[in-house]
């Protein structure tokens, strides 16, 4: 699914985010990103669907040689990726079903697919009875909720979140991880970016953990590891 | 903002039209000039009925010589007192002592080979001088270009600031809005997705601008053809009919409008479209 063979990544101001890093992510994979604040966990992510670039080395996301993704290509490589955000990045003057709607409309799905397509996904993270508020008549968790229902409205291959529990209470973080682990559960691949050790060692998965831009550890059911 | 940038549009297009409407003008007073250029060929007055007609056919025989007419001194004379009117009737008592000579009258196919063409019947037997407002033609050439540089560079120049300004507008709602574009960006729009709404706008601020020039140059043209045309309509001088030329100046215009905006829009939506 995932295969990145020597990356690197330098930024131009001269901070070198990742060194030479080799990983691979297979299809239906539950992965966990963990490490300090800086190691390079969100350039991690934003090389995967390709919001940044590598300066060295070879990604390859679903088939596609993201080195090679001419500029035009990109739309299609993002249309099989849904991402989360610790903030949610929702449009505030719209309804939640609006929001959700939203990610089908850009990619020019027929309105009757749309409208079917969003109520489905609605119900998967359980806000089916709220599809006509606004995001801040919600709650933190219910946002973050709208944010998962928009990644997954088109089926994505990938789910990548970015510390998607990171502004949310542990009772909240938890239905989020109810959710994520639901998706996963239908066979889309899930890397999420965390800094919640509680999560990460109750719920096992695949760890990968990144300092100083390396990969220190790559572990399968394995912990947090960190003392914070 | 929107009605600045409209406004913008509006003045520069008005300024636009005026300059069109007088390049245009002035450019088919020159076509004017250039189809009516003749070449008056003087017979040497020693010349007999055989010479004057062999002169004739060895004009003919020049290259890009189109048509060539012959005119009698006679001929010439009443032409002359005809265009000068009541004071013309001086003339006429050169009617038994006529001073004028014979004359061909030469016309080129293509009007800028007229020198050429009458440098070569200079050179011919019997021509005692050719004659073809030479400096005239050449001074109203010169004049022309000279207008027309200076009025498409104004041109250029304003629908230049026009664009920018358009672009400046649709800047400031881009940035409104680019929360909007940077989630479309992460759901997989493509970039002719996000541009085409910024694409309308922007040809509609165009063509919002166009509107009050439209009208400036129906009324305003309509206006001076109706009431100066026959003042100023003399041999050259002769303004382009209303109809078509206000509707296809109009025409002009609004595409010129929409085009400003349209391109206005596209420069401003391209750098955020980066990433």
């Amino acid at each position: 699914m995932i295969t990145m063979e020597n990356v690197s990544k330098t930024y131009s101001n001269g901070v070198t985010a990742l060194n030479d890093i080799s990983v691979h992510i297979d299809r239906g994979e539950f992965v966990y990103i963990v490490g300090p604040s800086g190691a390079g966990k969100s350039s991690f992510i934003r090389l995967i669907y390709r919001e940044a670039k590598p300066t060295k080395g070879k990604i390859i996301v679903s088939d596609r040689d993201l080195s090679k993704l001419k500029e035009r290509h990109i739309p299609y490589l993002r249309r099989d990726i849904g991402v989360v955000f610790q903030d949610f990045k929702l449009l505030q003057k719209l309804t939640v079903y609006e929001n959700v709607a939203f990610a089908l409309e850009v990619i020019e799905t027929p309105p009757r697919t749309i409208k079917r397509r969003v109520q489905e996904v609605l119900k998967l993270v359980g806000l089916e009875e709220k599809e006509k508020m606004i995001p801040s008549e919600l709650s933190g968790g219910e946002q973050q909720r709208v944010a998962i229902a928009r990644a997954i409205v088109n089926n994505p291959k990938v789910v990548i979140a970015d510390e998607p529990t990171g502004n949310l209470d542990p009772d909240t973080s938890w239905e989020i991880m109810k959710v994520l682990e639901d998706i996963n559960s239908k066979g889309t691949t899930i890397i999420m970016a965390t800094h919640s050790k509680h999560i990460v060692n109750t719920i096992k998965r695949r760890v990968i953990a990144i300092e100083d831009g390396v990969i220190v550890r790559d572990q399968q059911r394995g912990d947090y590891g960190y003392e914070i | 903002m929107t009605f600045a940038s409209i406004a913008a549009v509006t003045t520069t297009l008005i300024l636009v039209a005026v300059f069109l409407a007088l390049v245009l003008n002035l450019d088919q007073m020159a076509k004017n000039i250039e189809q009516d250029v003749q070449i008056s060929t003087l017979i040497d007055m020693t010349a007999d009925e055989d010479q004057i007609v062999e002169l004739g056919e060895e004009i003919e025989q020049i290259d890009g010589v189109a048509e060539v007419q012959f005119s009698s001194n006679d001929n010439e004379l009443s032409k002359l007192v005809e265009s000068m009117g009541d004071e013309g009737q001086a003339w006429s008592m050169f009617e038994q002592d006529n001073p004028l000579n014979h004359v061909y009258i030469v016309e080129a196919s293509i009007p800028e080979e007229t020198e050429v063409i009458a440098d070569q019947i200079e050179e011919l037997n019997n021509v005692e001088s050719v004659l073809y407002g030479k400096e005239v033609v050449e001074q109203l050439f010169q004049f022309n270009n000279y207008a027309r540089a200076i009025g498409l560079a104004l041109i250029i120049a304003l629908v230049f600031t026009a664009i920018f300004l358009i672009s400046n507008t649709i800047k400031i709602t881009i940035i409104a809005r680019s929360t909007e574009i940077g989630i479309q960006k992460l759901v997989g729009a493509t970039n002719s997705f996000i541009r085409w709404p910024f694409f309308v706008e922007g040809a509609l601020l165009g063509i919002l601008g166009s509107l009050a020039p439209v009208a400036v140059i129906l009324g305003g043209y309509y206006y001076i053809y109706n009431n100066f045309a026959n003042v100023v309509n003399f041999r050259f001088v002769e303004l382009l009919p209303f109809d078509p030329f206000a509707w296809q100046l109009s025409g002009m215009v609004l595409l010129i409008g929409a085009v400003i905006g349209v391109w206005g829009s596209v420069m401003s939506v391209r750098k955020f479209l980066k990433v």
